[in-house]
């Protein structure tokens, strides 16, 4: 009973809030609605409608997969230390953190779906149902870890606000073992995925032992970047309590991460370059261009520019712990590592194909109105969570304090609540 | 101003094109044939009546579709068959014979989107194995052109097949008689394989297959070349169609320089054995432990 | 038998008309004659033999003997009394279905990996149904051996981005 006033209050929640609120939503629902009408014209065509070809057969869609798995798997970063080394200030956005892992597995899964030629046989990969080709293919194996991470990932958050909405203490026995198994999971994901690419002996530019490391290194950069920035927009709008102190530590966990990233890099540059085979092409074809065709070196450059820059940023501590200037730092990362680890580790290693050929590809319209409307139904996903975590994080939104604030309207508290967030 | 409303107009059409597509989606998902279709089973797992019946079902499918009479088989592999392929490369002149007999013969789509399962590549005399230096488009008044070695490329029927261990549903196998087959109803069209696989020797149909009703080869294989769907992968079968027939494939029979062979690795007799005991073969893209059925060799 | 429908689709496919050489041991296509010259003893009966090398200019102008030719005239290969059948260089008689047995006399490795099925053609059944092996001069005119370059079928469209729509 009482857990069904909660659903029912929930769900009325995510219908009222401020112009602001409604503005984000309306804005976010527009693109979902554009990319619906081309995802339509995708499903009745074919892929054809993409640019994606034989010669490259996979693009936007899978790159935009393997970089938000990263995402995900970042949560753990802001996990690790709340749990384990009880820092304080990190524990108030575990929560956020994990949500923000679950939409991120949400949007990861939505880009293969978007990505699948036959979504309507999608059953086939269920198993018992279909066949599922564990352990076999690695891309049974992905099925499987993201699923179970996003379960884990929207269990744990859920369970803590719940309690929390109850004003209890979450039971440590339940929640600990939870989250320390979330840890080695997000490793599991970002790696199996690497491991996706990884195994294919007919792609060199992937078929190197150190693209796993290099997945989880840069999304221990791009994951928490995403969340410094979330933090502090919801800390503006929502009256998120965030310390600066708790964003400062995760700036220098960052900086420790694109470091690893950046040395990864380096040391496949190195061998690729020093040793000169003809698995070279792949690497050339995105550095410099190969054989006059080079459409993604500027790409690539630019990443490359805003990698070393952010590294510099979050290294060094009066950057660091100058809001704006982690600010710029956080968005030059985001960027650089989805160029990074979209487009740059996805189309090289279909260039040149098994024979030699070469197809430049970059996406159309289609692909980009698709993979946009999937980001923007994640961040739509996150508002969501975020507008019932923040107010029962906060204690604005509980089972003996609403009862209490029942007679006044939601505008009303919708005020308080900003009138807080000026005083903290 | 003009590109603008152009490009309204053109969102407009693509709107209401799409809700046509989500309607008719519905109105014919309502019929018996399509909620069969995607009821199907995987092919290997069906008794023989539901094969029989799947079998009936794409017949009546391709008759609506195509106005056509197929036959279509489902003869299984003889168990003293393990099907080898040579090719001579010191005969082929990169004339592409063979590329198009193949399309005939297996009901690939012809243009929008063009799929051929045999890729010809010319090499500069003596790089023969670096595949970055490969033409695939050359287009001169005569071949062979001086200076140059062809190779035509397509799929090679590995024994350890990267292709078949990467499949998420097991939608693509290798038959006893070492044939790689793809059951097109249970193909969820997600082209791992493609990335998997080191010869380019699957393509995908990207859009809804386009073939002249009057060229359809109606003698099929299920696992051959029946008419396939929109948004799967396909591939070279060695003519499943035909060799399990005791036929050569089309390819062999098209090559005008004979430079094509085919036969039974398991029969000593055979002209591909004779072939890798007496000839000096080679195997594509051997360091990477796929084990081909398809050879190479020199015979001058 | 579905074999022999088949078999004359092969036949009309490929224009090449089976010959039934019965005393043959292999399955041969039909010679490229050229059309209404055989048998050639309709013209040759009566005719003097004439071994001198010249070139041809009432009949046969098109043949221009490219084929070892300071070696070699007709009458190497082509019998001079019955002039329907071919000569073995041992004086042999043979039928133009058996020409490989000529060619074999000087190209022997190849003759060898012709009859083994590794050079040449085949088409029809390897196994089950009728196999017919093409014959030497199918693919190359005897006077004038050398395989003729061709014209290459289309080369595949290749891959354009576009930008939707």
């Amino acid at each position: 009973m009482e857990a069904w006033i909660f659903f029912k209050k929930t769900i009325r929640m995510v219908f009222v809030g401020t112009k602001v609120y409604y503005l984000w939503c309306a804005f976010l629902l527009a693109i979902i609605g554009v990319a619906i009408a081309f995802y339509i014209k995708q499903l009745d065509a074919g892929l054809i409608v993409t640019n994606m070809k034989d010669q490259v057969s996979w693009g936007l869609y899978i790159g935009n997969f393997t970089y938000l798995v990263g995402v995900a798997a970042a949560a753990v970063l802001l996990v690790i230390p709340a749990y384990i080394y009880h820092f304080d200030p990190i524990k108030e956005i575990v929560v956020l953190g994990e949500l923000l892992a679950a939409s991120a597995i949400i949007m990861a899964l939505m880009f293969v779906l978007a990505d699948l030629g036959r979504p309507d046989r999608f059953w086939h990969i269920i198993p018992f149902i279909g066949i599922l080709a564990f352990p076999d293919s690695l891309l049974a194996w992905d099925v499987i870890v993201l699923n179970g991470y996003l379960v884990l990932n929207t269990i744990v958050p859920i369970y803590i606000l719940v309690k929390t909405y109850f004003g209890k203490e979450p039971v440590r026995k339940y929640v600990i073992p939870l989250v320390l198994l979330s840890i080695p999971w997000a490793v599991g994901i970002h790696t199996v995925t690497a491991f996706l690419y990884n195994g294919l002996a007919a792609r060199p530019f992937w078929n190197a032992s150190i693209l796993a490391p290099r997945f989880l290194a840069s999304a221990f950069c791009s994951g928490p970047a995403m969340a410094l920035i979330i933090f502090q927009i919801l800390r503006k709008t929502a009256g998120l309590k965030i310390k600066n102190e708790a964003l400062f530590k995760v700036a220098e966990l960052m900086a420790y991460a694109m470091f690893i990233n950046l040395f990864l890099l380096g040391a496949e540059l190195f061998k690729e370059y020093y040793s000169g085979t003809i698995h070279l092409a792949p690497m050339q074809y995105l550095f410099q261009g190969l054989h006059g065709h080079d459409s993604l070196v500027p790409w690539i450059q630019s990443a490359m520019v805003m990698n070393i820059t952010a590294f510099l940023i979050f290294l060094i501590p009066a950057t660091r712990k100058n809001l704006i200037t982690l600010n710029i730092g956080s968005l030059l990362i985001i960027v650089g590592v989805w160029i990074e680890k979209g487009l740059g580790l996805i189309v090289p290693g279909f260039i040149p194909d098994p024979l030699g050929e070469i197809y430049e590809y970059l996406p159309n319209i289609n692909e980009i109105a698709i993979s946009l409307g999937i980001w923007a139904f994640g961040l739509f996903i996150f508002t969501l969570f975020m507008r019932i975590a923040i107010p029962i994080q906060r204690g604005d939104f509980s089972h003996s304090k609403y009862a209490h604030e029942a007679g006044r309207t939601q505008y009303e508290r919708d005020q308080s609540i900003r009138k807080t967030s000026e005083n903290s | 101003m003009e590109d603008r409303s152009q490009t309204r107009r053109d969102f407009m059409k693509m709107m209401s094109m799409g809700a046509m597509a989500a309607l008719s989606l519905g109105s014919l998902s309502c019929t018996q044939a399509r909620v069969e279709a995607f009821l199907q089973k995987h092919f290997r797992e069906m008794t023989e009546a539901e094969k029989k019946e799947a079998i009936r079902r794409l017949e009546e499918t391709y008759f609506r579709k195509y106005g056509k009479k197929f036959h279509i088989s489902t003869q299984p592999a003889d168990a003293a068959v393990l099907w080898g392929y040579g090719l001579d490369l010191s005969r082929c002149i990169g004339c592409r014979r063979c590329v198009y007999a193949c399309v005939k013969e297996n009901n690939q789509s012809r243009i929008n989107p063009q799929l051929q399962w045999i890729r010809v590549v010319r090499l500069k005399d003596g790089s023969l194995i670096n595949l970055e230096n490969t033409e695939h488009y050359y287009n001169p008044e005569k071949v062979p052109e001086p200076g140059f070695q062809y190779m035509p490329v397509q799929c090679q029927h590995c024994e350890n097949p990267p292709c078949v261990r990467v499949c998420p549903v097991h939608a693509t196998w290798k038959e006893p008689d070492g044939i790689v087959v793809v059951d097109y109803n249970w193909c969820i069209g997600c082209r791992y394989c493609i990335a998997a696989c080191p010869y380019k020797g699957r393509v995908f149909n990207w859009g809804e297959p386009n073939i002249p009703p009057e060229e359809l080869n109606t003698e099929v294989h299920y696992l051959g070349n029946r008419p396939r769907m929109k948004n799967v992968v396909e591939k070279c079968t060695f003519c499943i169609q035909r060799v399990r027939n005791g036929r050569y494939p089309a390819c062999v029979e098209a090559c005008p320089t004979g430079a094509r062979k085919f036969g039974n690795l398991l029969d000593p007799d055979s002209e591909i054995r004779y072939i890798i005991e007496n000839k000096r073969v080679f195997r594509l893209k051997e360091d990477l432990n796929t084990e081909p059925k398809f050879y190479y060799f020199f015979s001058a | 038998m579905k074999i022999v429908p088949l078999l004359l689709f092969a036949i009309i496919a490929f224009g090449v008309p089976v010959f039934a050489a019965r005393h043959n041991e292999y399955p041969v296509s039909t010679p490229p004659l050229t059309e209404g010259i055989f048998p050639c003893s309709n013209c040759h009966a009566g005719m003097e033999v004439n071994a001198k090398k010249r070139e041809l200019k009432d009949e046969h102008a098109n043949i221009k003997l490219h084929h070892a030719e300071n070696d070699r005239w007709c009458l190497d290969c082509h019998n001079p009394t019955d002039r329907d059948k071919l000569k073995l260089a041992n004086g042999d008689k043979i039928q133009f279905t058996e020409s490989h047995l000529l060619c074999g006399q000087c190209h022997g490795n190849i003759y060898r990996d012709w009859k083994v099925g590794i050079h040449g053609k085949r088409i029809g059944y390897f196994k089950g149904g009728e196999r017919v092996y093409f014959l030497c001069v199918n693919c190359h005119n005897p006077h004038d051996p050398k395989f003729k370059s061709l014209k290459p079928e289309p080369p595949p469209i290749k891959p354009e981005r576009k930008n939707g729509r």
